[in-house]
């Protein structure tokens, strides 16, 4: 099922910055094999008959059930989906694991539990376990039989994961780690058989272990959150604890290489997770508003109503783009990569997007946020109540800024990754950066293009969105060199920017493939969509940008480069209104969301 | 033990239904398509006696391209192969003709046991199943909720009215129309649909004379029931007879008590 892979050329990692792509170079939601749709309909299925009538119990903190459900999905491949067959898996593409992850999505609370037990609890010891390890945990892991928990975050190290004070050494006969030490906010950690913990060798050298349950390791009580209330969280002590020598996950003090590439995947698993979410919650919005009269007529038919419906489908639609986009990235370079067939050379291939899964985290998690608040609107007074599914979903749906890396850290990271590469000689930003300034420079003659092809001029705002990028971040980078760590808001901003860069373009793309595929009439509301959110995307960057400039440049230089802002994000509003209206009818007709 | 389950494609349950502009069906253009349930039930059925007596289990479907999909769930559940009855329009024929069309296909497997729902979702005639076991030379039993080929002899429970039931003991081969709900239908796994690429699908013609077997009934209207608004005044001023007329009509012509 690699039906991405054909040429042996990778698209390098932040390329979409400076370069620009084809739609034939993008995987789409609508190049899945009907495997990969016959996947997406098993899961659904799964998740809509077992576990979405459950929830109330999983909520009442039933881990017997949760247990069974995990395994029950593992029956069916959901965990082992990704898995290399001699671990037990089914070695399928990533294309199948993000459409899992989608379908999972419907119910968050399961999603967290599954998103430990197949992602984070799993991958480390697949990637980093020792051939032992992996024979030992992993098909067991796949089953369901065992159930696995990721303990990196402790009391006073979140963000700062590196900063944790557990400890392990070494025992006397060298045979075996002793651990000691507390975690926080561990999913799975109330009914988990396996924990990938993080400690400290030595008292500085950061090392990753797999530590079964045993006497010493003890979970704390539930915690009592906000949302996803039906999935275990917990602390954890271990009291020292002891894990034979074979449970070290890669190397003594190179922990941190697995704490970091876990969470590329841990993120776009997230983005999928989020999309799932955000394709219900659309649907029942639209049901409800169809169902729900007021003045004699269902609110679905009132201008308001429509533009919320319309928004929450063109993020979800914008959303599903920019993670296929970037599955099919990943799965291409794991194409390259299986030639060397070891699991140091499949993370590189997927740490070469981590700016990418980066964006899909940030940019899914808000998009979802949006969806469950507009969503607990449209409900309006029931929406506030608990009765009704709005306000599960607005709980569930604000951890999702908050793990696998805030969103502040997860934006920060981008621009920080980006300039990583393009000191490496990886990514070509600063040739880029160094035409645009000529560009700026030299006088501009009107542009006379008369570009009639599909959505040529929402191209045309995307391909000038990437110029405003390049213009602050190299603004940026020149002021402050290497102290731009430092400086949060100004990385703030231009990840912003470059976040609508990505999604801009890979909505434009998918559109333009879609349309050429199955023409331009079946794929008219998808044009709208992509028209609408361009519209709003380059007013965002233009008043990031321009807000960011301000902070960073002064005198001419500001007035020149606040000149060429204007420049590139000049664009002639398209009539949203109707656009939206068109959009949202579609869905009201269906009564689900369509697209 | 060689099992034949037919299986049709409907409109999703949850769809909203719009009458087409010729008032004869539903637009199709925003459908989406399911299998139709009961007949869901009887290919699990089949999947189960399958797993207990061994044998094979054939998927035979009627219609266009679009029950591709129907076939490769079914197939991607347990089914060994499938036949594609593949016309278009065919979906819209009588029941007398599509038990014909689909008694046709099926004449040379030779089946043990041919198993379907009792009624489709769309149409609802709950003939086919019957008239196809008529004209194979079949014996059959409807409204089936329990099959059970433990011993020597195949015996169903029936379903009859008013709660009560009724064991059949069946020679086979025979035909059963399965009841909906009666069991909890199995997921497609992942290996399963892997599995399902690699299964036949073979796309047979529907026999001349079948399709020409010609219709005993024709769809004259299709329409949404109508809503009436209507005052009636009771028992001239008297509140007793008012309350008995009251009571009457509920009982005979509302029929809600």
């Amino acid at each position: 099922m690699s039906a991405v892979v054909e040429e042996k050329k990778i698209i390098v990692g932040g390329s979409f910055l400076i370069e620009e792509r084809t739609p034939e170079e993008v995987f789409t939601p609508e190049d899945f094999t009907e495997e990969h749709r016959m996947i997406a309909d098993t899961a659904r299925q799964f998740m809509d008959g077992e576990v979405r009538p459950r929830i109330d119990d999983l909520e009442k903190k039933d881990w017997k059930l949760a247990r069974e459900l995990v395994q029950k999905g593992a029956e069916l491949g959901f965990i082992g989906a990704t898995v290399p067959e001699e671990y037990g898996g089914l070695g399928l593409d990533q294309i199948s694991g993000g459409i899992i992850g989608e379908a999972l999505g419907r119910s968050a609370s399961f999603a967290t539990t599954m998103g430990a037990q197949g992602g984070i609890g799993l991958l480390p010891i697949l990637y980093y376990g020792t051939e032992e390890a992996k024979r030992k945990y992993v098909p067991r892991i796949v089953t369901g039989e065992l159930i696995t928990a990721y303990a990196l975050t402790e009391a006073g190290s979140g963000s700062d994961a590196l900063a944790a004070k557990a400890t392990a050494r070494l025992s006397e006969d060298g045979t075996h780690y002793v651990l000691k030490g507390e975690k926080m906010w561990i999913t799975n950690g109330g009914f988990a058989d396996v924990f990938v913990v993080f400690a400290k060798v030595d008292g500085d050298k950061f090392t990753g272990f797999i530590v079964e349950r045993q006497e010493g390791l003890a979970n704390g009580a539930e915690e009592h959150k906000m949302g996803i209330k039906g999935s275990s969280t917990t602390a954890l002590a271990l009291d020292n604890v002891r894990t034979p020598v074979e449970n070290l996950l890669g190397e003594v003090g190179k922990g941190h290489k697995i704490a970091f590439n876990i969470l590329n995947i841990g993120r776009f698993k997230l983005g999928a997770m989020c999309c799932g979410g955000m394709k219900l919650m659309t649907s029942e919005s639209v049901r409800y508003a169809n169902e729900r009269h007021q003045f004699g007529k269902p609110i679905s038919s009132f201008g308001a109503i429509k533009h919320k419906l319309a928004e929450m489908a063109t993020r979800t639609w914008v959303g599903e783009a920019l993670i296929y986009r970037t599955l099919g990235l990943i799965e291409s370079a794991l194409g390259v990569a299986a030639d060397a067939a070891d699991a140091e050379s499949k993370l590189r291939a997927i740490e070469e997007y981590a700016a990418e899964c980066s964006a899909i985290k940030v940019i899914l998690s808000e998009f979802a946020d949006y969806c469950a608040d507009e969503m607990v609107q449209i409900y309006g007074g029931y929406g506030y109540s608990a009765d009704y599914p709005a306000e599960r979903a607005y709980r569930d749906s604000r951890i999702n800024r908050i793990f696998e890396g805030t969103n502040e850290i997860n934006r920060m990271l981008i621009p920080g990754m980006l300039m990583r590469r393009a000191m490496a000689g990886k990514l070509a930003l600063l040739p880029a950066a160094q035409a645009l300034m000529d560009e700026l420079l030299s006088p501009q003659l009107p542009s006379l293009d008369e570009d009639e092809s599909v959505l040529a001029a929402e191209a045309k705002l995307a391909r000038n969105a990437k110029k405003v990028a390049l213009m602050v971040l190299g603004t940026a980078a020149q002021k402050y060199m290497a102290a731009l760590a430092e400086e949060q808001e100004v990385l703030l901003g231009a990840s912003n920017i470059i976040m609508d860069v990505y999604a801009m373009e890979s909505a434009i793309l998918r559109a333009q493939k879609l349309a050429a595929s199955q023409g331009e009439d079946t794929a008219a509301l998808h044009l709208d969509m992509v028209r609408v959110f361009c519209n709003d995307a380059v007013e965002r960057v233009e008043a990031e940008a321009r807000n960011t400039l301000a902070a960073i440049s002064e005198g001419d230089e500001l007035r020149t480069l606040l000149a060429a802002l204007k420049r590139f994000t000049k664009n002639t509003p398209t009539n949203t209104v109707a656009a939206r209206r068109r959009i949202a009818d579609a869905m009201i007709r269906a009564n689900r969301y369509v697209y | 033990m060689k099992i034949v389950v037919l299986m049709k494609q409907v409109p999703n349950r949850d769809a909203i239904l719009r009458v087409n502009r010729e008032e004869k069906w539903i637009e199709e253009g925003d459908l989406s398509f399911e299998v139709s349930e009961s007949d869901g039930y009887a290919l699990e059925e089949a999947l189960r006696l399958k797993e207990k007596k061994g044998g094979e289990v054939v998927v035979c479907s009627l219609g266009p391209q679009r029950v591709k999909s129907v076939i490769k769930d079914a197939l991607a559940r347990g089914a060994d192969r499938a036949i594609h009855i593949l016309g278009d329009n065919l979906e819209h024929v009588g029941p007398f003709a599509t038990a014909k069309i689909l008694a046709e296909a099926i004449r040379e497997e030779q089946a043990d046991l041919v198993l379907t729902g009792l009624q489709s979702d769309d149409y609802g005639y709950g003939q086919t199943g019957v008239i196809a076991a008529e004209l194979l030379g079949l014996p059959h039993a409807t409204i089936v909720i329990e099959v059970d080929y433990s011993g020597e002899q195949l015996r169903v429970k029936r379903e009859l009215e008013s709660g009560w039931y009724q064991w059949y003991t069946m020679r086979t081969p025979c035909l059963l129309t399965i009841q909906s709900g009666i069991s909890q239908i199995r997921y497609a796994t992942l290996k399963g649909i892997m599995a399902a690429k690699k299964k036949e699908i073979r796309e047979v013609q529907p026999a001349a004379d079948a399709a020409a077997a010609g219709e005993f009934q024709t769809v004259t209207r299709i329409y949404l029931p109508l809503k009436q608004k209507q005052t009636q005044f009771l028992g001239d001023g008297d509140a007793k007879r008012g309350a008995a007329q009251l009571a009457e009509k509920l009982r005979n012509e509302a029929r809600v008590i």
